[in-house]
């Protein structure tokens, strides 16, 4: 059969379902390290998850006759549901979190494209206020693992610290007060650069924490590929992280007694699934604005509230929360920023006469 | 590697597919069987039949009149017999009235004698190239001698479009090898009629050996112009990313080139002037390549105006499968896509491609910016859709639909394969017909 139809005649080989594959592809390393560092138990939290999600798409996709399986977002949204859990966490509880995704953040609005909170982020948030301390409770990785203070993450140890007075001291400072422990290898490779062991550590991805956030390094590998392969583009990783890591540096020694521009910059950018948060959930098409600008904005935003959360607020991570929040201003930040028109230079003002 | 510019904004890059047919030289159709001459050839109103069934008609001889301000006049391409006047569809899709034309056995050889055009007057080159019936050869056929006619306005600069951004097509990039003699002096002939500040032909990367082929030419001659190698990107060849990629200016919205004192023109209608100045033949015949996946062996073909494209595909070796999915008369981004293969060929026909579809996997808008990243003219595809979807066709103008030119990067570049083109189409023809 001949077909007519508009032009173009050719396309983009990108598609929606090749895009979420990138996604699940640079999301892999970040994932079998922490299966690595936490071991088989987490590998299960990954695929409960997965089913989870995929098993509510399908079943929601049944009422209304169709099946959306093919798009692979609902993979994608399981894998970043159980990235996000600790370790040893129930497993009811990944479940739970996928299923209220599933259900009410994603389908209740009219499934892919039609959201406004990123599923997985919102699926996290929920159970993380319903199961608070079975989500605050980690396991040490596996390089740590004899020691027993390494369970803690590192970034909520520093605030719980500094909070209970533990002034004038850096993270590296107040880590080792703690008693605080870095493999061999971030001692040698730290004292080389002349940085923290915690943060070497931190940046590898041998600290406690979720099972997908803890490798800053293997995330940053997997969000350079989606930028490579044009999934996403540059603009929210690096204003994200840009804004974030001045204001820590400018404002985040405050707290500690260390006065302006003597924050941190380093640990808190590895750790609290920054990286994680960034590169693939900031990231998301559909709760973004869709101009550039507005990217910016919105990046800007997420910096911000990352920030402000964790320096200023009752909890220790912010990622989740500071990019809920901007999710919820991209439609206020897309009626309003758009993109400069080919063909609408101002006029030059003509002299008065 | 020196610098090279292109256009700032938005942009695509199509694979470009040019070496099926890159290599191939310039071949004369043979003379078919039957010619459908259609009226409307050129943007604007048909040109009015001089000609009836059963009149004997020559080489050149006027058969069609422009019967307006913007119309193109219409001329024999062989000596023959009219032997029918009939309704014939376009690729476009548009209906026109065609003189059915049986040639000859025996055509003369005609056009052989050289004019000197040096010796005329601008007014008088102007009134030859309208006499010849020369259009804009790059798809587009806006009849060049209303394009010509400045009124006296300023021409700074003069810029020769070389870029054929669309995939496949090669038609331009022969006439630079083959004919860069013959196209320069057309070159020099617009210069006669403009007396502009400046002559730049711009060129893609891709095509960097006609890029220094035409600087040799243009060095030897001592012709004031200068060839302009652009980096690859889509849709260059747009008269409005041209002028922004050469020159640096943009054309306000509504406007025209002439606004900022630039005229933009085709290698093949500097060819066609050459050949209306040089020899006084009227625009009877070009170059089309064929080509595609779907075709044998893919060409460029110097086919006669009227020729059908079942024509030109025989002299491919016909189809490289059974039934490619579609033909598209044009480039694959912009082009028309048309069943009938007995469609003729008219004076804008760049490309006659048969295609063979990949799959598509259509889905739902993500909101993934990409066609507001994408668009060269700075528009919001995504929003613009979605309003003439719901009927919302005025706050479609609202966000500047009629800025819209079709090029079709959004809908090239959209992971959901919406039918954004398909969409902007229906919502300027729903506006139109509301106001």
């Amino acid at each position: 059969m001949r077909k007519v139809s508009a032009s173009p005649h050719v396309h983009s080989p990108m598609d929606i379902r090749k895009s979420m594959l990138f996604v699940i592809i640079a999301l892999l390393p970040s994932s079998i390290w922490g299966v690595y560092a936490f071991g088989l138990r987490a590998l299960l939290v990954l695929l409960v998850s997965i089913a989870a999600s995929v098993l509510t798409e399908f079943l929601l996709g049944r009422i209304d006759k169709k099946n959306t399986l093919g798009d692979l977002s609902a993979v994608v949204t399981g894998l970043l549901i159980g990235m996000n859990m600790p370790p040893q966490i129930p497993l009811y509880i990944p479940v739970i979190a996928s299923f209220f995704a599933i259900l009410v953040v994603k389908w209740t609005f009219g499934g892919l494209g039609c959201n406004w909170m990123n599923p997985a982020l919102a699926g996290r948030v929920f159970v993380f206020f319903s199961f608070s301390s079975a989500m605050s409770s980690f396991s040490a990785p596996r390089a740590l693992a004899a020691d027993a203070l390494a369970s803690a993450t590192p970034l909520g140890a520093v605030k719980t610290a500094i909070a209970g007075g533990m002034t004038g001291l850096d993270y590296e400072g107040v880590l080792n007060q703690l008693g605080h422990t870095s493999t061999a290898f971030a001692q040698s490779l730290g004292s080389t650069l002349g940085i923290s062991p915690y943060t070497v550590d931190a940046f590898i991805g041998n600290v406690g924490g979720c099972i997908g956030e803890v490798s800053s390094l293997l995330l940053l590998v997997g969000g350079i590929f989606l930028i490579a392969s044009r999934v996403i583009t540059w603009h929210i990783p690096v204003v994200y992280l840009g804004s974030f890591a001045i204001l820590s540096w400018v404002f985040g020694g405050v707290r500690a007694g260390l006065g302006l521009f003597n924050g941190e910059v380093l640990m808190p950018l590895f750790t609290g699934g920054l990286f994680l948060g960034a590169f693939f959930m900031a990231t998301d098409w559909v709760t973004t604005p869709t101009t550039k600008r507005g990217e910016v904005i919105f990046a800007l935003g997420c910096g911000f509230f990352t920030f402000l959360i964790r320096y200023f607020g009752s909890l220790p991570e912010g990622v989740s929360l500071a990019i809920i929040l901007m999710n919820i201003l991209t439609p206020t930040i897309d009626r309003y920023v758009r993109p400069k028109k080919f063909g609408y230079v101002k006029p030059v003002k003509e002299a008065r006469k | 590697m020196m610098r090279m510019s292109t256009f700032k904004r938005g942009g695509v890059h199509p694979n470009d597919k040019k070496e099926l047919s890159k290599g191939k030289a310039i071949e004369r159709l043979p003379l078919p069987g039957l010619l459908t001459v259609s009226m409307s050839q050129h943007l604007g109103a048909p040109a009015k039949a001089l000609k009836k069934k059963g009149d004997a008609v020559v080489m050149g001889e006027k058969i069609g009149e422009a019967s307006s301000f913007v119309s193109a006049d219409v001329h024999s391409p062989v000596t023959g017999t009219v032997a029918d006047v009939v309704p014939v569809r376009l690729a476009s899709g548009a209906v026109s009235e065609a003189l059915v034309i049986k040639p000859d056995d025996i055509q003369p050889e005609m056009f052989n004698t050289i004019h000197d055009w040096r010796a005329m007057s601008p007014e008088d080159l102007l009134a030859l190239v309208k006499d010849m019936g020369i259009v804009g050869m790059g798809g587009a056929t806006f009849p060049t001698h209303v394009k010509l006619a400045v009124n006296g306005k300023k021409v700074d600069a003069l810029v020769i479009n070389g870029v054929e951004c669309e995939p496949y097509l090669t038609s331009d990039y022969r006439s630079m090898i083959e004919r860069a003699d013959e196209t320069l002096e057309g070159i020099m002939v617009l210069a006669r009629i403009l007396s502009p500040g400046r002559i730049i032909i711009g060129i893609e990367a891709n095509k960097m050996d006609a890029v220094s082929y035409l600087s040799s030419k243009v060095r030897e001659k001592g012709y004031p112009i200068q060839v302009m190698p652009l980096k690859m990107k889509y849709p260059q060849g747009d008269e409005k990313q041209l002028l922004k990629a050469t020159i640096d200016r943009e054309v306000p919205s509504g406007a025209l080139p002439i606004d900022i004192g630039a005229v933009v023109c085709n290698i093949g209608t500097c060819y066609a002037i050459y050949e209306a100045a040089v020899h006084h033949k009227p625009l009877i015949e070009r170059v089309v390549t064929v080509s595609g996946e779907g075709i044998k062996e893919p060409r460029n073909i110097l086919a006669p105006i009227g020729a059908r494209v079942a024509d030109l595909i025989a002299f491919c070796g016909g189809y490289s499968v059974e039934e490619p999915d579609r033909l598209v008369s044009g480039g694959p981004m912009m082009g028309f896509a048309f069943a009938d293969e007995d469609t003729p060929i008219v004076k804008g026909t760049s490309g006659i491609l048969a295609l063979i579809d990949e799959p598509l996997n259509e889905g739902v808008c993500v909101s993934c910016g990409k066609c507001v990243a994408h668009c060269p003219m700075g528009l919001m595809p995504n929003r613009m859709f979605r309003n003439i979807k719901n009927g919302r066709y005025q706050e479609a103008l609202d966000l500047g639909l009629l800025d819209c030119k079709e090029c079709g990067c959004c809908a090239y570049i959209c992971p959901a394969h919406l039918p954004l083109v398909q969409g902007f189409k229906l919502g300027k023809k729903m506006s139109r017909r509301r106001a």
